[in-house]
C-alpha cells in the first residue's frame, strides 16, 4: 500500500531557512504574519504574529480559495492566477503560489501597502522556491526521513485507537 | 505530511459519496463527540439549505506517536452530481478515503454513479484507489427500505483483482467474523475488498468505527 499521494517532509534545516526568509520579508514589508500552506490545505509553518488566528482553518480555506481560483483561471483561458489579493477594511491578505506545491499567505494592515507587499513578493517567491525545490527533490530521491519514522510503530498506532 | 520542525503528522481523509448520504452527518457526529481540546472548528461551506457547496472540514488530534502529534484533517465533498469540479479539488493530496454509501435500495444507482466518479477523479490525479487506505460505510441501516448488505457489497465492493502473486493469501476481515478482505473467488482469481462498516450516522452508530479504521490504515501505510 502506498503511504499517501503526496509524501514529503521538512527537516529542521528546511524550517530554519524558511523561517529566516519569511522573518526578513515581514520586517521589510511591515506585514503582520506569513503562513506557508501546502496545496492540500495543511499548514507548514506560521511566522510573525498570528495571535487569535485559527491557523488550521485559515490554511484549509486558503488552499480551497486558491484551488477554486485556479479553476476559474482555466475557464477564462489562463494557466493560472499566480496571486490573489483580498482587501479588507483593516487587514488584507495576499496569496502567492510557491513552486506549484505551496502557498504563501501574507496578512497585512494599514502599516504597509499592497504595492510594497507585491513588490517584495517576487524576490521572496524566488527564495522560497529554491528552498522548497530542495525539499521536494530530496523526497523524489527516496531519502525522505519520514519513511522510517513510523516503521515498527504498529503497537503505538493501535494504542491511539483505544477510544 | 510530516513536519519535523513542529513535530506533527498531518493526514487528509475525504468522505465521498452520493448526495444526502450522510457525509456531513458523520463529521457533525465526530465534532459533537470528541473533546473540544482535541478538535478544531467544523467549517462548512454550504448553501442556505445546508447542502454542502464546497466542503466541510474538521481537524481532529488523535494523540502522539513517536513524539509526533498526529492530526487528521477530515473533509467531505459535495455529493450532488453537478459539483464535480469542487469534488475533484478536495481529493488533491488525499491520504485516505471513506465512501459513505446510502443503503436505501432506490439510491443504488446514485451510489454506483458516485463510486465511479470517485475512481475517475482519482485516476485523473494519477492515484490508484485500490492501493490507498479506503473504507466503505453503508449508512442509514435503520431505514425500512435499506438494501441487504450482501447486495450493497456485490454492487459497490465486489473486489478488485490482486495481481501481485505474493499477496495471494487469505486475509480475514478483522471487522466481520467469517469474511475475508483478500480471498480466492470461484473463478480462481484473487480479489481484495475494502473494509466496510454499517452505520446509522444520525445517532452515531458506526461513525467512529469507520473513522478509526481509515485512520489506522493511513498511519500503517506510513509505517
Amino acid at each position: 500500500m502506498t503511504a499517501s499521494t503526496a509524501n514529503w517532509s521538512f527537516t529542521q534545516d528546511d524550517f530554519t531557512g524558511i523561517t529566516e526568509s519569511l522573518n526578513r520579508f515581514l520586517g521589510e514589508t511591515k506585514s503582520i504574519c506569513a503562513l506557508l500552506v501546502d496545496r492540500s490545505g495543511q499548514l507548514v509553518t506560521t511566522v510573525g504574529d498570528a495571535t487569535g488566528l485559527d491557523t488550521t482553518a485559515f490554511a484549509t480555506l486558503t488552499a480551497a480559495d486558491y484551488s477554486a481560483n485556479d479553476q476559474l483561471a482555466k475557464l477564462v483561458g489562463e494557466s493560472d492566477f499566480s496571486s490573489l489579493f483580498h482587501q479588507g477594511e483593516k487587514e488584507s491578505i495576499y496569496v502567492a503560489d510557491i513552486a506549484r506545491r505551496l502557498l504563501l499567505v501574507i496578512i497585512f494592515d494599514s502599516r504597509t501597502t499592497v504595492g510594497l507587499v507585491r513588490l517584495r513578493m517576487k524576490g521572496e517567491i524566488e527564495e522560497l522556491t529554491l528552498l522548497i525545490d530542495r525539499v521536494f527533490s530530496r523526497g523524489r530521491n527516496g531519502a525522505a526521513p519520514e519513511e522510517h519514522l513510523l516503521r515498527g510503530a504498529d503497537d503505538e498506532i493501535d494504542k491511539l485507537f483505544n477510544w | 505530511m510530516i513536519n519535523y520542525a513542529s513535530r506533527e503528522i498531518n493526514c487528509k481523509i475525504v468522505y465521498y459519496g452520493p448526495g444526502l448520504g450522510g457525509k456531513t452527518t458523520n463529521l457533525e457526529h465526530v465534532y459533537g463527540k470528541v473533546k473540544p481540546e482535541t478538535r478544531g472548528k467544523l467549517i462548512s461551506l454550504a448553501t442556505e439549505t445546508e447542502r454542502t457547496l464546497f466542503f466541510d472540514f474538521l481537524p481532529v488530534d488523535l494523540g502522539t506517536i513517536r513524539g509526533f502529534k498526529t492530526r487528521f484533517h477530515l473533509y467531505t465533498v459535495p455529493g450532488q452530481v453537478y459539483y464535480n469540479a469542487s469534488r475533484k479539488l478536495i481529493l488533491k493530496n488525499v491520504d485516505g478515503i471513506v465512501f459513505v454509501g446510502d443503503s436505501q435500495a432506490e439510491r443504488m444507482e446514485a451510489n454506483l454513479e458516485s463510486m465511479q466518479n470517485l475512481y475517475d477523479n482519482m485516476a485523473e490525479y494519477g492515484y490508484d484507489l485500490t492501493q490507498m487506505p479506503f473504507v466503505i460505510q453503508y449508512n442509514k441501516r435503520d431505514l425500512a427500505n435499506a438494501a441487504p448488505i450482501e447486495d450493497l457489497q456485490a454492487a459497490l465492493n465486489p473486489g478488485w483483482e490482486v495481481e501481485d502473486a505474493s499477496k495471494h493469501r487469505v486475509q480475514p476481515d478483522p471487522y466481520h467474523a467469517g469474511q475475508n478482505l483478500v480471498e480466492q473467488v470461484s473463478g480462481g482469481e484473487w480479489v481484495e475488498r475494502a473494509p466496510y462498516f454499517e452505520a446509522i450516522a444520525v445517532n452515531g452508530d458506526g461513525v467512529f468505527d469507520t473513522l478509526k479504521a481509515v485512520s489506522k490504515l493511513v498511519l500503517k501505510a506510513l509505517a
